[in-house]
């Protein structure tokens, strides 16, 4: 059986940052997995501009920003393969793989990274009555029709979801010749970020309505039309809104959800907030050896942090690596008040300290003039003041290296969001 | 289509029609199956349970009893000759109330009379060991053994295939507008021309009442019982262990909660009388009842794991009983009419049945050269390594993963276009391997399940349907709409 020190699995921007930095420290032993024929994964289809402000201080497409990471990728010559698929993780780190030449592998490795990046929710999660015709599509799907294959697949366009990938998508349409009509949110708020709602509505006159939900799909072969209502506090339909949408499309862009079938099956426990692993301050999961970065841990709004969070879980895949069978683990959780839904790391690990740990969390509301304070028996140990959060933007909040190290023996850290002021 | 005279023509190219189809493929003759979709198994027998019911619920001295216990006995056999995914998990009538019990052993006394073997009535304690995510109020239980899954596609592709193996024509796009006598014989108009045959097939399913008003003076009426379902996530799998019915009402047998062969979990059906025979939506309070009846039955069903909801219509007859045969007044002409539930369960003996009546009819004979087998496509991580690595050296598309929630690949997915019948669409593909099928519900795959139906069909991208013309999944080309 082959064997590498560390595999990694997928080469999107998440696979490819990690295998960089676990090869840049000091594990050149390293193998990238990719399902896909290219590396840079859905990256490839996000031909707009935006990613890389935090990375590389300027705009890049998506491409532009995937080849910057596959060029450093290829530069230190670490072993990948394409066009296949991962479709086993044994607890024992055995990697079941399958392609057109080799057929069915089995590649052994001493640690594994679980890159495996997200899919969109589709109509069946989201139930929506109606028919079932041609012109249903994620928003994802449709992106990579225009944009990889330049077919368009709609005319008149209604996107459910106000997710980063529609509101680029209803750009995107409009650019190439659609008409879309409208896009509609459950929640009171939109799930993307404010400046694709100015950038991709507003700059196109294109209305979001909040609090309002398809309720209807109907055509028998292809969609005719929608019917879109407002939903009250508890997100049911209120009666009397509805307004029908003559349309041929319908984009669905209803939120992402990490793709965890391989970590389920190697037996890694899955958080059900963010359906990602579980992971403590060094990316690691409930399975030593095993770690996750990208949007197979959470979903993330920004490349540029799937991109530093991956060099964190590549690092210290080569750390465990060098220090097999040596490495103790204190963990002590991560707390936080209810304007939070969820930390990446969900523990501490008081035994790996590397540096300054960030803590990364979405909140569940529109939040104005707050004061995040870190604290732990009492001692604070960091703070930061955010004007705005909104849920469709990922928030972080760094803890001090010194500050843990001095902090003696603590029971917990608590997150706490405050009034400012 | 030819000129030629078919000794029969058959009318729906659902599971009872292929299902004739194939059993007449036995016989030497000149046999046709028409069908107004693009694809076998579009209409009911697409969207349905996947039960093979153990037969105890029909009242006893119907057809539909008759039919469902004789298809139950010939499933197994019929599953292993055609290679279709068929299981015997057993099944269970929940009792809620102490009061129903009267009820429940009624049922188990019909049963019993219809011949369906290995039933008894099980108590609390053994009904929680069966099922143990039963509800608290389940007092006792119907336990049917031989109560089973089919993959109701799979099963009707299969049937298909092995009837065109054996020399039936298929014709698809095909909607039948009228029939007539003619010098003896039937003539059926068609969309797609005019067409002469000795005896005709009517399994049109909901509009079986259509054809059998055309021809016979003693009519019929068929309404279409819409039911909708939701299906659950793989990762659901294990929640229930049988069919779980509750006992049956006066609409049917009510919300049901099965395993799928696939390894799926299915609730439903509701139980809906419509007027279009053709409307397949799902409503916001059918989805509902599903969601709370399914709840009495099973507890804590992880219903957040649907991975899609669908609805089906079943071809109800006004009288609730299969119509099978000759009408009096229109000998040649054999119905297939009313097949509701048991109607998947029955498909093979109403084939059987009603093939062996055309061939005493005809005086057919028996063809000695009859396959009657299918051969099971392929599956490459099926294989043992070595031999998939082997086949790759000519078929590598068997090693190229398209759908990445089902584990299907290139290969598959070009064996589905080139079987015959063979897929020409997204949905004909995945009805019969499943790309699509799983859990992202075709938002990786379909892309390149289009690229690759266009390269098998030799058209373009843009030609390329979900479900047959005018279901087109791209309206034009960037900026050129």
């Amino acid at each position: 059986m082959k064997q590498y020190d560390v595999i990694v699995i997928g080469g999107g921007p998440a696979g490819l940052a990690a295998a960089i930095s676990a090869y840049d420290n000091g594990c050149k032993d390293v193998l990238l997995i990719e399902r896909d024929n290219r590396l840079g994964g859905i990256l490839n289809q996000c031909i707009h501009n935006g990613f890389g402000l935090h990375t590389f201080k300027e705009e890049l497409t998506g491409p532009e920003y995937a080849d910057r990471f596959i060029r450093e990728f290829h530069n230190r010559n670490i072993d990948h393969m394409t066009g296949t698929m991962v479709i086993e993780i044994t607890p024992d780190k055995t990697v079941r793989a399958v392609n057109s030449t080799d057929g069915l592998i089995d590649i052994k490795a001493k640690a594994v990274i679980l890159a495996m990046g997200c899919r969109e929710r589709s109509r069946g999660q989201l139930s929506i009555p109606g028919s079932r015709p041609a012109g249903i599509f994620s928003a994802g799907t449709a992106q990579r029709l225009v944009n990889l294959e330049g077919q368009m697949p709609g005319r008149r366009v209604v996107i459910l979801g106000s997710g980063d990938i529609g509101l680029i998508m209803a750009r995107r349409m409009t650019l190439e010749g659609a008409n879309v009509l409208a896009v509609v949110e459950l929640m009171p708020y939109s799930g993307g970020l404010k400046r694709n709602i100015v950038q991709c509505l507003n700059d196109y006159g294109i209305p979001l309505y909040l609090s309002h939900t398809v309720i209807n799909i109907e055509g028998n072969k292809r969609v005719t039309a929608v019917t879109v209502a407002e939903v009250d506090e508890n997100r049911k339909p209120v009666a009397g809104t509805e307004v029908r949408y003559e349309c041929d499309t319908l984009l669905l862009s209803c939120g992402l959800i990490p793709e965890n079938e391989l970590s389920s099956q190697l037996g890694t426990k899955l958080s059900r907030v963010t359906n990602g692993p579980v992971v403590d301050s060094s990316l690691e999961t409930t399975i030593p050896g095993v770690f996750a970065c990208g949007n197979v841990l959470h979903v993330h709004d920004l490349v540029d942090f799937v991109s530093e969070e991956a060099a964190l879980a590549g690092k210290n895949a080569a750390l465990y690596v060098q220090h097999l069978g040596t490495t103790n683990k204190e963990l002590i959780p991560v707390t936080f008040s209810p304007e939070i839904r969820y930390t990446v790391p969900a523990f501490i690990n008081m035994d790996s300290i590397t540096g300054d740990i960030k803590v990364r969390y979405r909140v569940g509301n529109n939040y104005q003039n707050k004061k995040v304070l870190v604290t732990s028996g009492g001692k604070v140990l960091s703070q930061k003041v955010r004007r705005i959060m909104a849920p469709g933007e990922m928030e972080d909040v760094l803890i001090p290296a010194d500050k843990l190290r001095s902090a003696g023996r603590i029971a917990e850290i608590n997150i706490k969001v405050t009034d400012n002021g | 289509m030819s000129d030629k005279v078919y000794n029969t023509v058959i009318i729906g190219a659902g599971i009872v029609g292929c299902s004739v189809a194939r059993f007449l493929s036995r016989y030497k003759g000149s046999f046709l199956v028409i069908d107004r979709d693009e694809d076998v198994c579009c209409a009911t027998s697409k969207a349905n349970s996947g039960i093979v019911h153990a037969g105890y619920d029909a009242r006893n001295g119907t057809l539909m009893a008759k039919y469902n216990v004789m298809g139950s006995l010939m499933y197994p056999g019929l599953a292993s000759e055609l290679n279709f995914k068929f299981r015997t998990i057993g099944s269970i009538v929940l009792c809620l109330d102490e009061s129903d019990r009267p009820r429940l052993e009624d049922l188990y006394n019909n049963g019993i009379k219809n011949g369906v073997a290995g039933l008894r009535i099980v108590e609390r304690d053994e009904l929680k060991e069966l099922e143990p995510n039963v509800a608290d109020e389940a007092v006792c239980a119907l336990y049917a053994p031989t109560g089973a899954i089919v993959c109701p596609f799979d099963a009707t592709f299969a049937l298909a295939e092995n009837a065109a193996r054996n020399g039936v024509e298929f014709s698809f796009d095909t909607s039948a507008t009228n029939i007539e006598r003619d010098n003896g014989r039937w003539k059926i108009t068609t969309t797609k021309g005019i067409l002469f045959c000795d005896t005709i097939v009517n399994a049109a399913g909901c509009y079986s009442d259509v054809f059998h008003n055309m021809v016979s003076k003693d009519k019929i009426n068929i309404t279409a019982r819409r039911g909708e379902y939701f299906l659950l996530d793989k990762t659901a799998s294990g929640h229930v262990n049988h069919t779980v019915f509750r006992l049956p009402g006066k609409m049917g047998k009510g919300v049901l909660i099965t395993p799928t062969v696939h390894g799926n979990t299915i609730v439903g059906p509701t139980a809906e009388d419509i007027d279009d025979k053709d409307d397949v939506s799902t409503t916001s309070a059918g989805l509902d009842k599903i969601r709370s009846q399914s709840s009495l039955s099973i507890r804590d069903l992880p219903m957040n794991m649907s991975i899609t909801t669908f609805s089906g219509l079943r071809s109800h007859e006004d009288g609730h009983e299969f119509i099978i045969g000759e009408p009096q007044d229109a000998p040649g002409f054999y119905d297939c009419a009313g097949i509701e539930s048991p109607g998947l369960s029955a498909a093979p003996a109403i084939g059987k049945d009603v093939s062996d009546m055309i061939a005493s009819h005809l005086s057919l004979t028996e063809d000695p050269a009859f396959v009657p087998g299918r051969e099971k496509p392929v599956d490459p991580l099926q294989l043992p390594a070595d031999e998939l690595k082997e086949l790759l050296n000519t078929r590598p598309d068997y090693g190229r993963m398209v759908c990445r929630c089902e584990y299907i690949t290139e290969g598959q997915i070009r064996d589905a276009i080139r079987r015959t019948p063979g897929a020409r669409s997204i949905d004909g593909v995945k009805r019969r391997v499943r790309a699509g099928m799983g859990r992202c519900q075709g938002g990786f795959c379909s892309p390149t399940v289009m690229e690759i139906i266009a390269d098998e069909l030799g058209i373009g991208i843009s030609e390329v349907t979900k479900m047959g013309s005018g279901s087109e999944i791209i309206l034009g080309e960037n900026k050129r709409l």
